[in-house]
Order: structure tokens, then sequence, then C-alpha cells
């Protein structure tokens, strides 16, 4: 390990070992990764299911099979991975601190830095659920891990709150190890996780859905014997009389990731209230110059295709940077309007040389529904949506051609069709 | 004749198949974007194939990654897991490596994780 790099990248999950082959592809070769667990490949690590790389590789492979593809990548360039060691802060002046078994904490001087952290799940905490607080409830993630990784069944009788992908895809694989999965409870009126996972976990185990359900109850002392759920109103209120009991061991949390930042916040990098991941321009640039940030430490994604893609973005926009120097940034603001709920980039150079992706959630069902991007009163992209659900994260291409019509703030809306 | 809907898991597109049957012939399928989709709807209807995706242990207590090459019945999903949960083997694995051969008909049990 030396003491200054061109680039150090926080985290080795998906996002950090793309943004590295692209920096890296891009003539930024001087490149230090910095991983906190004792190998790269981040959360596909533990997810042993398939589904993955279908945009990308035309193949279903599991979370680990489409890591190796990267990680492989990785180590035929030979760039440095430093293992458990996890980064504790950086500074304005790109000196980030570290702290591994082996070295103890350090220091190192980067001229450029990518965020790549990922996501954490929210907590039961969160969530303000009456009852005692017995052994036996787990994080959807962690019970994950425990199952995958370590080969431990944290339970055998079981009930999942929160519908999404995450939950369903443990309820089975926790029928798989022989548990019992009584329910999944949903307090919002359709599922956050995908339909195939619908079908494929839970209809091929004949596992119930209870939408508009969440849970009220917990019973237990020491560990956790039973819940009760209920069904809410439109106000999501419990409604008397509705409760359904179960007997169980175990409690699953599926409710949601929220962007890894306390890193970012520390050191200034402007976040958004509403991704909960930094400010950034379409390449990935934070406010904080020569940061960038992507994968789920940005934004919360569905489709890991799609975080090696952003990763390949930032990774590009680094190598830039430490080639040519500081973007001087000339950007309009990019703002979600009616029914979205966030739009990434929220920040776009006038003169950007490539089409401009964005990214966004609706926030709520639609049906046959027109999403739009406006300047003013001047219609600068449009998409037609027969379905646009808030699980699923929607895009809308602003071609370069068309940045020159946009002299104010860009809004994105969506407008239900008569 | 019978209508039949259904959503294609074999990718995240998750498309709304209609499936039309009659005596347990598949008359028509429609809704599929793509010809995985038609296939998975033809055996949908026949006999339901899933690829079945879990872990096996090592001697060194670590979990190895797997998944069958080819879908298998969805009905024996859970014998084969009795099959393979008795089963440990030993370090290192590579992706690919076939760790159950014929687990059931000609799908084998293989590796998806490189472990030392
Ligand atoms: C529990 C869980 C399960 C998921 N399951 C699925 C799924 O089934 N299918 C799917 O498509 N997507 C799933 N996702 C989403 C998945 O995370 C993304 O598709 C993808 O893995 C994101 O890549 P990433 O590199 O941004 O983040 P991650 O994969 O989370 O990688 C981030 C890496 O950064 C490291 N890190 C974090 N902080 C530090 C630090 N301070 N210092 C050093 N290293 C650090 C972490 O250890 C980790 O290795 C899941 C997410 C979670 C949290
Ligand atoms: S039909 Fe093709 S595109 Fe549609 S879900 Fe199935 S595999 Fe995906």
């Amino acid at each position: 390990m030396k003491n200054n790099y061109d680039l150090v990248i926080i985290g080795g999950g998906p996002a950090g070992l793309a943004a590295a082959l692209s920096a890296y592809d891009n003539g930024a070769k001087d490149i230090l990764i910095i991983e906190r667990e004792n190998r790269t490949g981040g959360i596909l690590n533990q997810c042993i299911h398939n589904g993955f790389g279908l945009t990308r590789f035309k193949e279903s492979l599991s979370g680990p099979e489409y890591a190796a593809r990267f990680k492989t990548e990785v180590n035929k360039r030979g760039i440095e991975i430093l293992t458990e060691t996890t980064v504790l802060g950086f500074n304005k002046d790109k000196i980030v601190t570290a702290t591994s078994p082996v070295y103890g904490i350090f220091t190192v001087q980067a001229k450029a830095i990518i965020l790549a952290m990922g996501c954490r799940e929210r907590s039961r905490g969160a969530l303000n659920i009456p009852g005692s607080r017995p052994a036996g409830i787990y994080s959807a993630g962690t019970a994950q891990k425990y199952v995958n990784v370590k080969g431990y069944m944290p339970g055998k009788e079981v009930v999942i709150l929160g519908s999404g992908d995450i939950g369903l895809i443990m309820a089975r694989r926790m029928t798989l190890e022989g548990a019992k999965v009584h329910a999944v409870c949903e307090i919002m009126p359709y599922s956050s996780g995908l339909k195939r996972n619908i079908v494929q976990c839970l209809d091929d185990f004949g596992i119930p859905l209870y939408l508009n359900h969440t849970i009220t109850e917990i019973r237990g002392e020491g560990r956790v014997t039973g819940v009760t759920i209920s069904q809410v109103d439109e106000f999501k209120r419990p409604i008397p009389n509705t409760e359904k009991s179960f007997n169980c061991d175990t409690v699953l949390f599926s409710v949601g990731l929220i962007p890894e930042n306390e890193l970012a916040k520390s050191a200034g990098v402007p976040l958004s209230a509403r991704t909960r991941g930094a400010i950034v321009y379409q390449n990935r640039e934070t406010l904080t110059s020569g940061v960038f940030a992507c994968g789920n430490a940005l934004q919360v994604h569905d489709l890991v295709d799609f975080v090696s893609d952003e990763a390949e973005l930032a990774g590009r926009s680094a190598a830039e940077y430490i080639i040519k120097g500081a973007t001087i940034h000339d950007a309009f603001d990019c703002e979600n309007g009616a029914n979205i709920n966030y739009v990434l980039p929220q920040k776009i150079d006038k003169n950007a040389s490539e089409n401009v992706k964005l990214f966004f959630r609706v926030s709520n069902t639609f049906r046959n529904c027109t999403i739009k991007a406006v300047c003013g009163d001047k219609v600068i992209a449009t998409k037609k949506r027969l379905i646009a659900t808030p699980g699923e994260m929607e895009t809308l291409i602003i071609p370069t051609e068309k940045l020159k019509e946009i002299n104010g703030t860009l809004t994105l809306s969506l407008e239900v069709n008569e | 004749m019978e209508k039949i809907l259904l959503t294609c898991v074999e990718c995240p597109m998750g498309c709304q198949i209609q499936v039309e049957v009659e005596k347990g012939e598949v008359l028509s399928v429609t809704g599929n974007t793509c010809p995985r989709g038609k296939l998975y709807a033809q055996n949908e209807i026949k006999c339901p194939m899933r690829v079945l995706t879990t872990t096996v242990k090592t001697y060194d207590g670590k979990m190895v990654a797997v998944k069958t090459d080819k879908p298998v019945k969805r009905e024996s999903m859970l014998s084969l897991m009795k099959k393979i949960n008795a089963i440990t083997i030993d370090l290192p694995v590579k992706i690919g490596d076939i760790i159950i051969e014929n687990l059931e008909g000609d799908a084998n049990l293989i590796a998806t994780d490189d472990l030392q």
C-alpha cells in the first residue's frame, strides 16, 4: 500500500468494482479500492438467488456469479484492493482515513474519491410497533446473511413485515430450508417488490400476502412467540376487529433501504433529502469537486445491472477529472414535480456531451400515464407508461440536442391520461 | 377453452402473459416480450419448472452458493433440498463446478461462487 493514489474508491461492491474498471480503462490506473468485508462483491455475496445480469450479460446469474465477472476483470488489471478495511472518514482535501487489522488507523491522499458504500436497511426502530422487544426479530438482509453466508437458520415459524424484494426472497429461502412462513404483510395496497418475486417466492409455496396490513403486536418474552396483524384504513391506522394472530418464533422486516452516507455527510458533501444520497451532476460528481458517487450509496437501485452502468459513468468521470482537471459546471436544476418522488441527477450541465438519462420513482401506482420533463412551458421529453409503480425505478432520456433548449429548472411530472 | 393469466418469472420485466388452453393443450400464448416467455408459459401449464438456488455446507463451515444448471420441477424443490442438505463438500470450489451430478434428470447442481 502507498500513501497516495489518484483514485480511492470507498466500497468494493458491484458499484465500486465497476467504477474501478471504468476509471482504469479510461486512463486513471492508480486506484485503491477499500472494502470493509473480507472479500469484495458487496451484498451480492449473500444474494444467492438468480436473476442478476439479464440486461448486461443476457443471462440469469446468481449474485456471486455476477460479482465474479467484475472481480476477475479487476484482478486482471492488477487494481489494488484493501479488504477488512473500513473507511472512517475523508475531508475536503481528499485525505481518507481508514482502519484495518493489518495497518491500524492510517490515511491516504487521493486526487479523486468515489463513494460506493451501498445502502443499509431501515430498522424496526423507525417503525414503532407496540409490544416487547424479544429476540427473534431481524431485518430481512441480516437473515439473508445468516442463512446464505453463515449457514444458520434464524427460526422455524416466520412472519414477514414488508413485501420488499429481500423479504420475498427470504420467504422462499426460509421455506426451502424447512421453515414455515405464515404470512407476509404489507401496509401499502401494493407490494414494493417485483411481480415475479410475488409469483416465484410466495405463490409457488402458497405463502399468503396480506396487503393493507401491518403488525400491531409482537408477543413473547425473551423470544418472539407470536404476532398480531391488522388491516389498516386509508390513513394507515389499524382497523379494530380485523386482527389475525400467528404463532411464530421469528419476525423479519423488509421495510426498505436507505443509501449509506454517514461518511459523505461528515465530509460535508451535500445530500438530497429525497434520495438520502449525494446531490449529483449527470456525470455523478457530487457538489464537492472531485468526489463522485454511484450505486446504492447514491440511489437505491432495483437491478444491479443499472448499478454497474451508473458506476461506469462515475468511474469515467473520475478518470476525466484526474487526467484533465476539475470540471467547471454550468448546470440547470432538475426537480420532481407532480406524482414523482425523486429525480436523479439533480443537476445537469448545459453542455453535457451525451444524452442524459433521468432516473426517478413515481409516488404511487398509476395506470395509463404520461411522464413529462418540462422547462417553463416547453416540453423537453415525454414517455407513456401503461403502468408505473413506486417499486420500479423509471428512466427518461433527455437527448443532448434538447439540453440547449433548457434555460431554467427542468421539472419531471406524471399525468394520468384521460 | 380456458384463458389463463400468468406472470413470467424469467426476468425482472415480469410480463403478463395470457394463455389459451384446451384440454391441457396450449393453443396460444400472448403478452410475452420474448421467446423465453412463451416457453415459460407452455411449461407452466404442463409442469412448472424453476431453477433452484441454495447453499451447500463445506467441511470448513463456509457455505457455497449453488444452483441447478437447468430448471427442475417446481414440485420436487423441497425433496431436492433434503438431498442437497444431506451433503458436505470440500473446498476449494470454483463457479461451474458440478456439486451433484444429475440431481434431477440431467439437471446438475453446480457451484455459483468461488471459495477457497
Ligand atoms: C440486504 C440486501 C439484499 C439485497 N438483495 C438484492 C437482490 O436480491 N437483488 C437485487 O437486484 N438487489 C438486491 N439488493 C440491492 C443490491 O444492494 C444492489 O443491487 C447492489 O448490490 C448495490 O451495489 P453497491 O455496490 O452500490 O452496494 P453494496 O453491494 O452494498 O456494496 C457496498 C460495499 O461497500 C462496503 N462499505 C460500506 N461502507 C464502507 C466503509 N465505510 N468502508 C469500506 N467499505 C465500506 C460494504 O461492505 C459493501 O461491500 C439488496 C440490498 C441489500 C441491502
Ligand atoms: S417474456 Fe421475456 S421479457 Fe417478458 S418477463 Fe419473460 S423473459 Fe422477461
